[in-house]
């Protein structure tokens, strides 16, 4: 349950582009075509997989103030979370590197459709901004950060997905000249991102604030039940009167 | 000036306007458009990056010819890592509710991409000084998107500027708000920034004919 909450928030609520613009310069470079962008999108999504559970482990193992425990007690005073960029982004370039070298040598085929695409992706923000944010959320365990990882990537993949759709289209319409391209993509990305916040409201139910409210009505019902049981017996006792008046 | 020729000072002048680099060269748009919501915040990070791209430019360029091509990349990486833990950790020594709204976006410096593409377009086949002056140049054109859309946001989100009110109070009723003025809570909200920056460049393209792209 918790996995498929993250997942799903991580893809439309904490969407990548749309709620906090990562990686919006490859998005909106790499976004004419349907094609392309797939073959970006699907990148992404394999890369954040790869380096948001690594730096997790990074995180916990070596960065973290008292992380370095496991080494012998004398070590359980470091703090070295002030390394943290420097670490992520060697990790994240190195791993892309490796990818890159291992889908060359295993599948020629996903390397022509991929390949050119993983080099660019070691300086896309929405790979360093995925392992960033996995740190200050404070995400608990291995799995959830690689669930962290595939939502996060899945959404960013969403998003150029949708906004080459529409690019392609938009060449059919009668766009003001100065907006052409780079405007009126960034005023489409703007809606698109009005609209994505409708999902802001998707998890709330099982949060606790609700359940207070929930509370408070269980409360109010049954005060409004033994009011009614007092109006009924008034009732009943008003009738009574009446009835034996009219007698 | 005596100290910058013609040519050094159009280095300069160039990415202010018409070469801009957040609305022509598209570089640099994640961090301008997420951080905007206050005025504070965006000359905070113009100054961050001001620092970064300068003297990373400046190192780049030095260690241009002994940088072996093939692992540029992540010498480049970790250039800008070192300059941005600086820029970090004064952050959060001299400012530090400041570094709590930029949170991870001071970390993505590291991959705006403003910094890596003028690395790879310029520090890396010009001489330091030259370098040092596209540095600053690039990241003031930066500076001048991110000034004007944290200007427009949190003039007509908030009414403030800089934390002050400049609009009058909107609970004593002063001011514009006496003449029944409302904030539009909607300029504070990210979706919003994209539609201004979107502004921007219509208003740019529209007074400078050259820039309109064909499709």
């Amino acid at each position: 349950m918790e996995h498929i909450e993250l997942f799903f928030k991580s893809i439309f609520i904490d969407n990548m582009v749309f709620a906090t613009f990562l990686g919006m310069c490859s998005y909106l470079a790499v976004s004419k075509k349907v094609s392309t962008a797939v073959g970006l999108g699907a990148a992404v999504i394999f890369v954040l997989a790869v380096t948001v559970p690594l730096n997790w482990l990074l995180d916990q193992y070596v960065l973290k103030e008292g992380a370095l425990v496991w080494l012998g007690e004398e070590y359980a005073d470091y703090d070295l979370s002030f390394l943290s960029f420097i670490m992520f982004i060697a990790t994240i370039a190195t791993m892309v590197q490796l990818v890159e070298i291992i889908v060359e040598k295993f599948s020629p085929a996903l390397y022509n459709s991929l390949g050119i695409f993983l080099p660019l992706i070691a300086v896309n923000c929405a790979i360093l901004g995925g392992s960033l944010f996995m740190q200050s959320r404070e995400i608990p365990s291995l799995g959830l950060a690689a669930t962290y990882g595939v939502g996060s990537g899945i959404g960013w993949f969403l998003a150029i997905l949708a906004i080459a759709a529409i690019r392609e289209k938009i060449r059919y319409s009668q766009v003001p000249p100065a907006l052409r391209g780079l405007g009126i993509t960034f005023i489409i990305t703007g809606l698109m991102a009005i609209g994505f916040m409708s999902f802001g409201g998707m998890l709330t139910g099982g949060d606790d604030a609700p359940e207070k409210e929930v509370k408070k009505e269980v409360v109010s019902k049954e005060k409004n039940e033994i009011e009614d049981e007092k109006n009924d017996k008034k009732n009943q006792e008003k009738i009574a009167t009446l009835t034996k008046e009219i007698e | 000036m005596g100290l910058l020729s013609k040519k050094d000072t159009k280095l300069i002048t160039d990415p202010l306007a018409d070469n801009n680099p957040i609305t022509i060269q598209v570089l640099g748009i994640c961090s301008a458009l997420a951080i905007t919501a206050e005025l504070k915040a965006s000359i905070v990070m113009s100054i961050s990056v001001l620092f970064v791209l300068g003297l990373g430019n400046v190192v780049i360029s030095l260690m241009r010819n002994i940088i072996p091509s093939k692992i540029r990349i992540i010498v480049q990486l970790i250039v800008v890592a070192t300059l941005v833990i600086i820029v970090d950790l004064v952050l959060k020594a001299f400012a530090y509710e400041l570094s709590k709204t930029l949170s991870v976006f001071v970390g993505l410096i590291i991959t705006n991409c403003i910094i890596m593409g003028r690395f790879e377009a310029f520090a890396l086949g010009n001489g330091p000084w030259r370098s040092f002056l596209d540095g600053i140049g690039n990241a003031l054109g930066y500076a001048v998107i991110l000034i004007i859309v944290g200007f427009f946001r949190e003039l007509l989100g908030s009414g403030t500027l800089l934390g002050f009110k400049v609009l009058g109070d909107p609970i004593e009723k002063t001011g514009l708000y006496a003449i029944g003025y409302e904030n539009n809570g909607f300029m504070l909200l990210s979706p919003m920034a994209l539609v201004v920056v979107g502004i921007i460049i219509w208003v740019q393209r529209s007074r400078n004919k050259a820039l309109i792209e064909e499709h």
